[in-house]
């Protein structure tokens, strides 16, 4: 379970180039909800992302997993309760390192780390065996190094790697959106099947609408920093993108222009 | 060739070779362009010749020394992790602090070591007992140490905190998202590059007899010439051939010196070392692939 409460991020603060990425934003997702956000360029979704993670400061505004304020946590102590996957294939994983390394990496997520062997044996086992559920042949490539696989392939095992360790809230950033869309579909599944099974707490941001409606139990839209819409249970069944964008307009008095929001 | 030459470039190759690791790990590992190495040198000739003159134990010396190298190191990665200077600029003002340092520690710009008993009088004395010239025992001497110091890198850098420093270098994002720490990565992997550099320094001032403040000048060039020179040898795609480049590679620069200055027809004397060292990081950044070049600009400009 995550508690966003009141978050405000400015960028550039009393310059000309000021930005109000994060106004007050607030959201509350219990144990177990697979929530899909969406929301135009520059609406706050991935400062929103980042100011979890810890990788952005807040200026204001508490962010509470698991009853713990995480507010102040640096990124890495955040990461034994927060879990990323992140939009550009190659950001998830280190190219110069093989498959094995970069899972036992992830493997370690929120343990503490010794002097022990990089890849333990057991470990090994655990990896061939998650990586064969992809059908890629990727479990008897334990060795190769994960920059000669293609981007859907780096994305799947991201996600399987942020898989391998329990973790209170999972993040999924646009991680389809540098895919082709054969790949991209083959990820989302993935993402299905993996957060149904391990009863994940998801975020996804996504830029699609249609992914947005079509994954998930729940359906946010940030627009100006904070939640504009949020959608869920028989309100959200048969919900049509159309249907989406009327929504927002009604409720905002605006009219949604980024066309991007619009395909897919 | 003399004889003599030729094992000097290999004893030479070996106590550089440390200088390659210390360098591989700044610069390969953490991505990190150290220029700390240039005082961090001296520095462990300084601080081990400075003890040993004074009367103290040479072993504990040379631990000292290496504590110290460890400290420049932790300065350059504070000064960048916590004050968030740049990587380049702080390795450069510890660099620069240094040189008085090293100074200050020993009184004067040099200090001789002939006559004082090192680490290595055990291996002179033994050559003497099996009468065999000393320069023909040390070069085994020093493929010793480097030997042991390889595997042992070998063996952190295929530990879990090893792959997380290896991580912290390749991709920190990435890194921190999956629980590292990486500033404290950098800190570490800095005072163990230092360390090593400031052993080399101790060494090198024992094997030669004596310390200089000056003898830190273009450490850093001769460092990386070794980790590129030993790569486009071998190529290396694993940890432990990437270690082995790096000894390969001083060995070969420190015969290449070695072959200049000795070839006579040239007429370069020992004055010309440093302009060896230029052209041939020159020529090796002219040379076809061109994979020193490639380095160096991804270097000057992270």
């Amino acid at each position: 379970m995550i508690v966003c409460e009141n978050l405000r991020i400015t960028f550039n603060k009393g310059t000309v180039m000021e930005t109000k990425a994060l106004c007050g934003l607030d959201l509350t997702v219990p144990k177990g909800q697979f929530v899909s956000v969406i929301g135009s360029n520059g609406s706050g979704k991935s400062t929103a992302q980042n100011a979890i993670a810890g990788e952005l400061p807040l200026d204001e505004g508490r962010i509470i997993v698991n009853d713990i304020d995480i507010s102040k946590w640096p990124a890495p102590k955040r990461a034994g309760l927060v879990a990323r996957v992140f939009q550009d294939p190659l950001a998830g994983s280190c190219e110069n390192l093989t498959i094995e390394e970069n899972m036992s990496l992830a493997y370690m997520r929120g343990r503490r780390r010794g002097l022990g062997r990089s890849v333990p044996k057991s470990a090994r086992d655990e990896f061939r065996e998650k990586l064969s559920r992809l059908g890629l042949g990727l479990e008897n490539r334990l060795g190769d190094l994960m920059g000669l696989l293609s981007g859907g392939q780096r994305q799947a095992v991201s996600l399987l790697m942020a898989s391998l360790q329990p973790s209170s809230v999972l993040m999924l950033d646009e991680h389809t959106s540098a895919l082709d869309p054969r790949i991209a579909a083959f990820v989302m599944e993935l993402t299905r099947d993996i957060v149904a099974e391990n009863n994940l707490t998801a975020i996804m941001v996504t830029h699609s609408m249609r992914q947005a409606l079509d994954y998930g139990e729940r359906t946010v839209m940030l627009h100006g920093g904070r939640v504009v819409l949020d959608v869920s249970g028989t309100e959200r069944e048969g919900l049509g993108v159309p249907d989406l964008i009327q929504m927002f307009e009604r409720t905002h008095g605006e009219e949604l222009s980024d066309d991007s929001l619009l395909l897919g | 060739m003399s004889l003599i030459a030729f094992l000097g470039a290999i004893e030479l190759g070996f106590i550089y070779g440390l200088v390659a690791l210390g360098i591989f790990i700044s610069f390969r590992i953490l991505d990190f362009p150290d220029l700390t190495v240039d005082g961090s040198f001296p520095l462990g000739a300084a601080v081990s010749a400075a003890l040993i003159v004074a009367g103290w134990d040479p072993y504990l010396s040379t631990m000292i020394a290496i504590t110290a190298g460890c400290t420049a190191g932790l300065i350059t990665a504070w000064l960048n992790v916590k004050m968030k200077i740049l990587n380049l600029l702080a390795s450069i003002l510890t660099m620069i602090a240094l040189y008085s340092i090293n100074l200050r520690i020993m009184g004067r710009p040099n200090v001789a070591l002939i006559t004082e008993e090192t680490i290595l009088t055990p291996f002179t004395d033994l050559a003497d007992m099996l009468e065999i010239r000393s320069y023909i025992l040390m070069p085994i001497v020093f493929f010793i140490f480097a030997v042991i110091v390889k595997y042992a890198l070998d063996w952190f850098l295929a530990s879990q905190v090893g792959l997380a420093m290896r991580a912290t270098g390749a991709n920190s994002k990435m890194a921190r998202a999956n629980g590292i720490f990486d500033g404290r990565m950098i800190l570490l992997g800095m005072a163990m590059a230092n360390g090593l550099v400031a052993f080399a320094g101790a060494l090198f001032a024992q094997s030669q007899g004596s310390a200089d403040v000056t003898m830190g000048v273009g450490v850093i060039v001769i460092g990386l010439a070794s980790v590129i020179g030993g790569e486009a040898l071998l190529t290396p795609r694993t940890i432990t051939r990437a270690t082995l480049a790096c000894i390969l590679g001083s060995i070969v620069y420190w015969l290449a010196v070695s072959l200049a200055l000795n070839a006579d027809f040239i007429g370069l004397e020992a004055q010309d070392l440093k302009l060896v060292t230029a052209i041939l990081v020159a020529l090796a950044l002219i040379l076809p692939g061109s994979r020193f070049a490639k380095f160096i600009r991804k270097g000057v400009k992270s």
